[in-house]
C-alpha cells in the first residue's frame, strides 16, 4: 500500500477512536451530571457532595465484586434501590433542615457532607487504590477500526438508558409533572395539594440513585479510592453550567462537549492537561454565556 | 361552613390582620373587598395555610384546620385561585389542569372534572397543548380557575380574578363565578370591582388596614353610605 493512503487511513482511525471515546465517555458523564442538575433544577440546591455518592457507588461495585464476585452490571439492581434509600435518608437527616436556608448555609452543609463521606470512606476502607477487573473489562471490542473494552461500551449503554428513563419519568409521569410544577412555582404547587417536602425527598433520592448507579458502572473503569468522586464532580459542574443549570437535556449535550474536550485534549496534549481544558471551557462559559450555552433554557425548563 | 375566628396574622413584625372573624356559608358567594394592602390576600393565605396566624382559628365544618399543613387542606376541599393566577408557565394547559387533580380524591374523578372544565371554558380545550405562559390574560385566568376546579373544591377562593382584564372579560369571569355557584360551589371572592362583587355575593365584608370594618348582606353593603363614599366614589 502506498504511504500516503496509509496515513489517511490512520487519520480516520484516530478520529473514529476519538469520536467513539467521546460518545462513550459523554454517556457516563451525562448520568453523573443529570442527578446534579435534577437536584439543582427542582430544589435550587447545589449538592457539593454529589461526587462522594459516586465514590460510594464505586466502592459498592468494588466490594460486591471482591467479596461476592458479583458483576457490577448486576450490582445495579441492588444499587438503585439502595442509593434511592440513601438519598431519602440524607434528605431527611441533612437536606430537609437547610432547604429553605440561605445559599451559604446550603453550601456549608453539602461541602461538610462531602468531607464527612470522604473521611468515613478513608477510615473504613483506607486510602488505598482499588481496581475492579471483571471479565468484560478485559474483553476488547473492535469497531470502525477502533478498540474499546466491553465494560466501557456496556456502561455507556446502561448510563444512556437510565438517563433517558429519567427524562421520560420527568416528562410523562404524574410525579415528574408534580416535580416540575414545584420547581416552577412552589406556592402554587402547595395550593394544588402538592406536598413539596415529599417532592424534594423524591428529587434528592432520584439524583442520588442516578449518581450511585454511575459509580457502580465506572468502578471497572477507574481506580476506587476515597476521593475518587472529585475528578468527576468537577467536570459535572462544568457540564451543568454548560447545559444551563437545571436543564436535563442541556446536561446531556454538555456531557458530550466536556467529553470531547477531554478526549481531544488528552490525545493531543496529554492526559495531565484535561482538567486545564475543562476549566478554560468553564471560565469561557461563565464569562461569555453565564446562563449556559443555550441561554435561559435552564431557568425555563426547570428539571426537564 | 368555613369560619375564621379572631385571626391575627403577621409578616415578621408587620401585622397584616387584626382579630378577623367571618363565616362563609355553604352554597353561597362571600365577597371580601377592600383597598390595596388591606389584607385580603393575607386572609386567603391564612385559610389556605400559606400564612400561619399568630392567634385565632380556621374552622371547616367544625374541624380546626390550624394545624393542618397547607397541602393537606386541598384534600379537605379548601382550594384557592391565587392572585396573579400563578399558572405553571412552562407547562401546557392540559398539564396545568391535570396538576389541579393531584389529591387522591380529585384524581379519582379527574376525567369527569376535566370534561366539566372544558365545557365551562371551551377555549381551554382549543388551547390544550399551548404553554400556559403564552395564553392571554383572560385565558390564563380561565385556566387558573379550571385548574382549581380540577381539585374538586368544597369551597373555592378566588383572589382578584378580574385584575387587569378588559371589561368584557371581567363580565365573563363574573358570569363564570355565577355558573359555578349555581352548580353548587361555595365561593369566597376577593375583588376590587366592589359593585359587581357585592351584587353577586349574598354576604360580604370590607377589610380596611387589616380590620374587618363592615360585614353583612351584599346588597345591604352596597347601600351603605361609608362604603359608597370609600369604594364607589359616590
Ligand atoms: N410576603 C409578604 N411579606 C411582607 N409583607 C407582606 C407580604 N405580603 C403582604 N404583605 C403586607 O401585608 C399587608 C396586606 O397585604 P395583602 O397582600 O394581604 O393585601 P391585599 O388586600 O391583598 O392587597 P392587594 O389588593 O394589593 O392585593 C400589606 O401591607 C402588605 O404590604
Ligand atoms: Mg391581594
Amino acid at each position: 500500500m502506498d504511504p500516503a493512503r496509509r496515513l489517511g487511513r490512520a487519520q480516520i482511525d484516530v478520529f473514529a477512536q476519538l469520536g467513539v471515546s467521546t460518545i462513550l465517555l459523554g454517556g457516563i458523564y451525562a448520568l453523573i451530571a443529570v442527578g446534579l442538575t435534577l437536584i439543582f433544577g427542582i430544589m435550587r440546591v447545589v449538592n457539593f457532595a454529589h461526587g462522594e455518592f459516586l465514590m460510594l457507588g464505586m466502592y459498592l461495585g468494588f466490594w460486591a465484586f471482591t467479596l461476592l464476585s458479583m458483576d457490577p452490571w448486576f450490582v445495579l439492581f441492588v444499587s438503585i434501590p439502595l442509593f434511592f434509600g440513601i438519598g431519602v435518608l440524607t434528605y431527611v437527616l441533612v437536606m430537609k433542615g437547610v432547604i429553605h436556608a440561605s445559599h451559604n448555609v446550603q453550601i456549608f452543609t453539602t461541602v461538610g457532607l462531602s468531607t464527612a463521606l470522604q473521611n468515613t470512606a478513608l477510615v473504613l476502607w483506607s486510602g488505598d487504590f482499588h481496581t475492579v477487573r471483571p471479565w468484560h473489562a478485559l474483553r476488547p471490542i473492535r469497531m470502525l477500526g477502533t478498540a474499546f473494552n466491553l465494560s466501557q461500551v456496556v456502561a455507556f449503554v446502561i448510563a444512556l438508558t437510565l438517563t433517558v428513563l429519567l427524562f421520560a419519568f420527568m416528562r410523562f409521569t404524574h410525579t415528574g409533572r408534580v416535580m416540575r410544577a414545584t420547581a416552577q412555582d412552589r406556592d402554587a404547587a402547595i395550593l394544588m395539594g402538592i406536598d413539596t417536602d415529599r417532592v424534594y425527598r423524591i428529587t434528592f433520592a432520584l439524583g442520588i440513585a442516578a449518581v450511585g448507579a454511575a459509580g457502580v458502572l465506572v468502578s471497572p473503569l477507574y481506580a476506587v479510592y476515597p476521593t475518587a468522586g472529585l475528578q468527576f464532580v468537577l467536570l459535572s459542574y462544568v457540564v451543568v453550567v454548560l447545559g444551563g443549570l437545571g436543564d436535563m437535556v442541556g446536561a446531556l449535550i454538555g456531557s458530550l462537549i466536556v467529553a470531547a474536550v477531554e478526549v481531544a485534549g488528552s490525545y493531543w496534549f496529554g492526559t495531565a492537561w484535561k482538567e486545564i481544558f475543562y476549566f478554560l471551557l468553564f471560565i469561557g462559559v461563565l464569562v461569555f454565556r453565564p446562563a449556559g450555552l443555550f441561554g435561559q433554557r435552564g431557568a425555563e425548563n426547570l428539571g426537564v | 361552613m368555613l369560619r375564621l375566628e379572631g385571626i391575627d396574622a403577621f409578616y415578621g413584625d408587620l401585622q397584616a390582620l387584626y382579630d378577623v372573624s367571618l363565616e362563609v356559608e355553604q352554597g353561597r358567594v362571600f365577597a371580601l373587598v377592600g383597598a390595596n394592602a388591606a389584607g385580603k390576600s393575607t386572609t386567603l393565605r391564612v385559610i389556605s395555610g400559606l400564612v400561619t396566624p399568630r392567634r385565632g382559628r380556621v374552622v371547616l365544618d367544625g374541624q380546626d384546620l390550624t394545624t393542618v399543613p397547607a397541602h393537606a387542606r386541598v384534600d379537605l376541599g379548601v382550594v384557592q385561585v391565587p392572585e396573579g393566577r400563578r399558572l405553571f408557565p412552562f407547562m401546557s394547559v392540559t398539564e396545568n389542569l391535570l396538576l389541579g387533580a393531584h389529591t387522591p380524591r380529585a384524581r379519582a374523578e379527574r376525567d369527569a372534572t376535566l370534561k366539566y372544565v372544558y365545557t365551562l371554558f371551551p377555549v381551554l380545550a382549543e388551547r390544550r397543548g399551548q404553554l400556559a405562559g403564552s395564553l392571554s390574560g383572560g385565558e390564563q385566568q380561565m385556566c387558573a380557575i379550571g385548574r382549581a376546579l380540577m381539585a374538586r373544591p368544597r369551597v373555592l377562593m378566588l383572589d382578584e380574578p378580574t385584575l387587569g382584564l378588559a371589561p368584557v372579560l371581567v363580565k365573563r369571569i363574573f358570569d363564570t363565578v355565577r355558573t359555578i355557584n349555581a352548580d353548587g360551589m361555595t365561593i369566597m371572592l376577593v375583588e376590587q370591582n366592589v359593585r359587581q362583587a357585592l351584587t353577586l355575593a349574598q354576604r360580604a365584608a370590607v377589610l380596611e388596614s387589616g380590620h374587618l370594618v363592615l360585614h353583612g348582606q351584599g346588597a345591604a353593603l352596597l347601600a351603605d353610605e361609608r362604603l359608597k363614599r370609600a369604594y364607589l366614589g359616590m
